[in-house]
């Protein structure tokens, strides 16, 4: 009995121990092949005269949510390894925020996949500063540079070197519901004093004027980003983030009380500070707000998006941000910038082909990422040669003739004053704040960076 | 069987697995986490060690002490609605009809998830269409709270379910305690002619005692480390309103990119819910212990 129970007790315990280090193998395993193999990368066999190549590639686009841009990604790298047999691109795919972890993750112990996807500016400056991507200037020679729409790339340089290159560049139009315009006699505004106008009119006749989700924080910052740029003109943010302006410059302040304004005419549907963007979205939706300042990556729900009853669909259009009497801005001034770029690893093992690959998928993203995935790539786009929704064209159209587009305000900005910056938003819109303690804020968070 | 568990080698054999999962998996973190919080680290660049600096800019940061106080505060609220669990527990211990099918209806948020139980309140607290303001609207109170958006109001209305989602684990542990004590006791006491009322104050809450000491360690300690529903809901806002401890260390940590101050927040957050444990169990500890 006594034995029994003895070898029992051992037994369960080698068990435990077999299944604990299977695991453990197992999770080896997976790195191996997900980001060690940078490190190791071209192992065996020849290929005519070039040796065999393995190119690590992490991207966000999961066949389940992102179906198209995850069809395009493989029709890409199969044409890729056609005309290059001697390279294989093996994925790794992820989700947006465990993408976000991974990539943080992998790069503490500098295990980078060879080719990647960051977002611009504040994002990117942490790796550029560890010295974890590779510049990619070289690869923009020879005019392909200037085939990306002129100022993005800006976005994804530092020191003069550019360390991504962009497959997403947005807008942020208002787009307003025609049949709740229609209802009311009201006509798209052009100045900021028809804006009122509108607003009012809808407050007076009970329908809520504009959805926001302020609870994400920058999507307040569209509104406030939009006066800044009408009342100030398009450098007097962008100079009082880098800092050669400054929060304090009297249109900038003025800026924050007319958002202060907007939110005092009951502008914005109701409890707006304790609502998500998705939220937001559903009131507009379903018809219940007449107006929603938003990226040009809603475009696919107004368009083509089945789910979404065609009717209304039917129903949306778009306005530019009316210009204000008396203010610098320019109407084709635009809010907006690019979404998600491809890096190189700086200590890949295959920079070479990684950067072939990279020149490969922009050019060839450029040309399909529209039709097929619904977005606009960072690359001009001809819209003569596409059959694509009216709302598409029109809104390519004005990115076409865009005099300026002013990267997202929490995007230029380091993580630490980005978050002061995206809380002060909610502040101001919660009439919490004064614009002067809201101007004053910014400025102490921005001098301790310096 | 008794002579392998007095084998002080076998022993020792027998509790390496757990012991060495404890270690890599608890003990570790928790002394790498210390040393992070030495440093200055963005999480992806080099470490620089910083000795105290972290720590001092700790004290001294107010929006810190802020989400310390809420902390604090949800805290108390949960011992507080400790009582009215325990009331609802002598209540259900009692023989009364359907004590059973009650039990199981206390038992149900537990049994839900921190984030679908956050999705149905965000639904319930909805400013036009949640079923909260569409009642205060039919009876007649024209301008309802906007209950997430409200600086003032939002933190209790996150207490809310909080409260709500606990009280089936509180109640299970006090119906258990409560079903434990003898019947006896309780017959002998009705003979002499005690109240209910009687019965429950003086024999049924001081047999349980302490059981309820362990309650409160773990209502105020799981208050103070609090997360999930949180940042579903609100992720700490509006403007910090309803920012916890954990919330603000997640935020430094992840969303500024400052894993050295992150992980300080969070050293110091253990330190004070390790200190919280000690006062606690001075302040309820008793000579004698009551058997029965």
């Amino acid at each position: 009995m006594l034995k029994k129970a003895h070898s029992l007790l051992l037994l369960s315990v080698a068990l435990l121990l077999f299944v604990l280090s299977a695991c453990g193998d197992a999770d080896s395993d997976s790195n191996e092949d997900s980001n060690g193999g940078s490190n190791e990368g071209e192992t065996s066999g020849v290929d005519g005269d070039k040796e065999a190549v393995t190119i690590d590639f992490m991207h966000l686009w999961p066949a389940g949510v992102s179906a198209g841009q995850n069809k395009i990604v493989n029709e890409i790298i199969e044409q890729f390894e056609a005309e290059n047999p001697h390279v294989t691109v093996v994925q790794e795919v992820l989700e947006n925020e465990q993408y976000k972890t991974k990539l943080q993750v992998v790069s503490s112990s500098n295990q980078l996949p060879d080719v990647g996807m960051t977002w611009a500016a504040g994002f990117l400056e942490p790796y550029v500063k560890g010295n974890l991507f590779a510049p990619l200037d070289g690869l923009l020679e020879n005019g392909f540079g200037d085939t990306f729409v002129s100022g993005t790339l800006e976005a994804y340089a530092m020191d003069d070197q550019t360390y991504a290159l962009p497959l997403e560049l947005n807008i942020a139009p208002i787009y307003y519901n025609k049949a709740i315009f229609a209802d009311h006699g009201l006509d798209v505004p052009e100045t900021y004093d028809e804006f009122l106008n509108v607003v009012e009119t809808l407050v007076d006749n009970g329908v809520a004027p504009i959805a926001l989700g302020n609870r994400d924080r920058w999507t307040g910052s569209l509104w406030y980003m939009y006066l800044a740029d009408r009342i100030g003109g398009s450098e007097a943010l962008n100079t009082a983030i880098d800092r050669s302006g400054t929060f304090e410059n009297p249109k900038l302040i003025e800026a924050a009380s007319e958002t202060q304004n907007l939110v005092n005419m009951d502008a914005f549907v109701r409890g707006f500070n304790g609502l998500s963007n998705e939220e937001a979205k559903a009131e507009f939706l379903n018809g219940s707000a007449a107006m929603y300042l938003m990226g040009s990556w809603e475009l696919p729900n107004f368009t083509t998006n089945e789910e979404i009853p065609q009717e209304f669909r039917e129903n949306v259009g778009f306005f530019k941000f009316p210009t204000i009497e008396g203010g610098d801005g320019n109407i084709d001034s635009w809010v907006g910038g690019p979404g998600v770029g491809l890096f190189v690893a700086e200590n890949s093992d295959v920079k070479e082909e990684a950067m072939e690959f990279v020149k490969f998928f922009v050019e060839k993203w450029g040309e399909q990422s529209v039709t097929g995935a619904g977005v606009i790539p960072g690359t001009a786009v001809d819209t003569s040669t596409l059959d694509l929704p009216q709302l598409y064209i029109d809104v390519l159209n004005e990115l076409a003739n865009a005099s300026n587009i002013t990267l997202f305000a929490d995007v230029q900005m380091s993580a630490g004053v980005a978050e002061t910056h995206l809380n002060m938003i909610q502040s101001l819109f919660g009439n919490e704040v004064t614009p002067e303690e809201f101007a004053q804020t910014h400025e102490e968070a921005l001098s301790l960076e310096e | 069987m008794d002579k392998v568990m007095s084998n002080k080698k076998i022993i020792a054999l027998y509790v390496l697995p757990a012991l060495l999962l404890i270690i890599t998996l608890v003990y570790v973190p928790i002394v790498l986490t210390g040393y992070y919080g030495l440093t200055q680290w963005d999480g992806i660049g080099e470490r620089t060690f910083i000795g105290l600096a972290n720590y001092s800019k700790l004290i001294t940061d107010s929006l810190f002490w802020q989400s310390a106080f809420h902390s604090f505060l949800l805290a108390i609220f949960s011992v507080i609605s400790l009582v009215a669990y325990l009331a609802v527990s002598l209540v259900l211990s009692g023989k009364i009809k359907g004590a059973n099918l009650f039990r199981k209806i206390y038992l149900v948020p537990m049994l839900l998830s921190s984030v679908a139980i956050a999705q149905l309140w965000i639904r319930i607290y909805h400013p036009t269409n949640g079923v909260m303001n569409r009642f205060l609207e039919s009876i007649g109170i024209s301008n309802p709270p906007l209950w997430l958006a409200d600086t003032s109001i939002v933190l209790f209305a996150i207490f809310i379910p909080i409260i709500w989602q606990y009280a089936g684990f509180y109640i299970l542990i006090y119906y258990a305690a409560l079903k434990n004590i003898p019947e006896s006791l309780v017959e002998a006491a009705k003979i002499d002619g005690a109240t209910p009322l009687q019965i429950a104050y003086k024999i049924k809450v001081p047999l349980i005692a302490s059981v309820i000491k362990v309650t409160i360690v773990l209502a105020v300690v799981g208050s103070l480390k609090y997360f999930d529903l949180i940042w579903v809901m609100t992720e700490g806002g509006p403007n910090g309103a309803s920012e916890v401890m954990a919330s603000y260390m997640y935020k430094n940590a992840f969303k500024m990119n400052d894993f050295g101050y992150g992980s300080a927040i969070g050293f110091f957050l253990l330190l004070i819910a390790l200190g919280v444990t000690w006062i606690i169990r001075k302040l309820t500890a008793t000579k004698e212990e009551i058997q029965y």
